[in-house]
């Protein structure tokens, strides 16, 4: 990695996996210590320095994990649908690897949604679980992620694997979206509608805001650095078994 | 592609197993239920819709990797994906054979197996009517979980669990008719919606499940 390379002219140029391990490591330190920076201060913000709510009590600071956790969960998988249809279009290694990379991070994302939801849920609803559209369509995201990474670690050959994921990701992700108006249409809902909303008059109140926007800053930010470092390790794991197969070659 | 749905049937008919198996599954899965719920007549009657569902759901999904696994080990899905005719026709006749052989059946065994779990007499029309318009959906989109995983050793497991998420909307409209109407409520809204599920992936999974054979026979 001593040679220069030229200045890139175009964003694509980035799908250069030599490129990409140049700037995602230039990145990461900078990412790494934005989403220490933002996590801290929204978390500790939020948790003790906001006033509890007069109805919920603390359990309202629940929110702090919860909201950033489900946003991510649902836009790693919207991010693995436009990483699977580069792949399927322009044929970029990475883009297939980060798709991978999103799916674990992903799953992780919807499981703490759901445990953060049900340890709100017994206090405030009574219940643990309720099968509410949202609450089901998280579970169902969840069956999603789990099939997506087994057709990955099912398939041995990387190309065949990348590309029968993409396909699934994207009757997938029409599934998804089916499942979640199913879902609305099957059952009323507990859940409370969105609070966060830009263009709506009523929100949640400006003290949980502001932290609240910390949080899932800070979230994006975690998602972003594990995304980045787990594209790096798979980028490093194919250059290893290039080598490997060049030196049974050899 | 009518000698190609002839031979599948045949194929499905004589050579055993996943003709009457699904039957065989679905029967079992019925006579099961009660054991684990009580034999209560009230309980049942009103459990009876969603069970014959899902239990015919189960059953479709005991047969898909007979849907191409054999082809692909005999190696004449090669052949057909070399035919004159294109893969998406492929994956549709194979999709409707599986359909014809499994999803038919099951439709026609469900009112039977109804009286068993003392569905009421209101149901019995929704439920047969329900299977009727939605099982060819589990069929098709089947073909393509089976499309997506046939190059796999033990694919049956994997394929079990790709293609149940992708069941969820068919299951939910599909049992909300039989729900319905077995209540004697208007079932108009989810009937249309089932039969919209069923035609939006008749017409456009047959794609997706051919860009999968493709690329497992590259």
């Amino acid at each position: 990695m001593s040679e220069r390379l030229p200045k890139p002219t175009s964003l694509w140029e980035y799908a250069n996996p030599r490129r990409f391990m140049a700037l995602s490591g230039f990145l990461l330190p900078f990412v790494a210590v934005g989403t220490a920076a933002a996590l801290l201060i929204g978390l500790i913000w939020g948790f003790f320095f906001t006033p509890d709510d007069y109805r919920q009590g603390s359990t309202v600071k629940i929110i702090y994990i919860h909201v950033p956790s489900a946003m991510v969960a649902i836009n790693a998988w919207l991010m693995m649908l436009v990483a699977s249809l580069i792949w399927l279009i322009r044929r970029h290694h990475v883009s297939a690897l980060a798709a991978k990379a999103a799916a674990p991070v992903g799953a992780t994302m919807t499981l703490i949604a759901l445990a953060t939801g049900a340890i709100w849920g017994q206090p405030m609803w009574g219940t643990w679980w309720a099968w509410d559209p949202r609450l089901t369509s998280f579970l169902v995201l969840f069956l999603f992620y789990l099939g997506y990474m087994a057709l990955w670690a099912a398939i041995e050959n990387d190309d065949t694997a990348a590309e029968l994921t993409s396909v699934l990701c994207i009757v997938g992700s029409v599934f998804a979206v089916l499942s979640r108006y199913a879902l609305v249409f099957w059952n009323q809902g507990l859940h409370q509608g969105a609070s966060l909303s830009l263009d709506k008059e009523e929100n949640v109140s400006d003290v949980f805001y502001w932290p609240l926007l910390f949080c899932l800053a800070g979230f994006v930010g975690f998602f972003i650095l594990l995304i980045l470092v787990r594209t790096r390790t798979e980028v490093r794991a194919r250059r290893m078994k290039a080598l490997q197969a060049r030196e049974r070659m050899a | 592609m009518i000698a190609l749905l002839k031979r599948d049937l045949a194929l499905a008919i004589r050579a055993g197993g996943g003709f009457g198996l699904a039957l065989a599954f679905f029967l079992i899965v019925v006579t099961l239920t009660p054991f684990a719920v009580g034999p209560d007549s009230a309980t049942l009657a009103t459990i009876a819709a969603g069970i014959l569902w899902l239990g015919a759901l189960l059953s479709c999904l005991l047969s898909l990797d007979r849907i191409l696994a054999l082809d692909f080990e005999d190696g004449s899905l090669e052949l057909l994906a070399t035919a004159p005719i294109p893969l998406e026709g492929v994956a549709t006749i194979k999709a409707f054979a599986h359909w014809l052989t499994t999803g038919l059946p099951l439709t026609l065994a469900a009112p039977v197996l109804g009286v068993l779990l003392h569905l009421p007499t209101d149901g019995f029309f929704w439920l047969t009517l329900s299977l009727a318009i939605g099982t060819p959906a589990l069929s098709v989109i089947g073909t393509f979980g089976a499309a997506l995983t046939v190059g796999l050793k033990r694919g049956g497991l994997l394929l079990s669990l790709i293609v149940l998420p992708l069941y969820v909307p068919t299951l939910i409209f599909g049992a909300e008719v039989a729900r319905r109407g077995t209540q004697g409520m208007s079932a108009d809204t989810p009937l249309a919606l089932l039969a919209g599920i069923t035609l939006a992936t008749v017409a456009l999974l047959p794609f997706a499940s051919a860009a999968a054979i493709r690329i497992n026979l590259r």
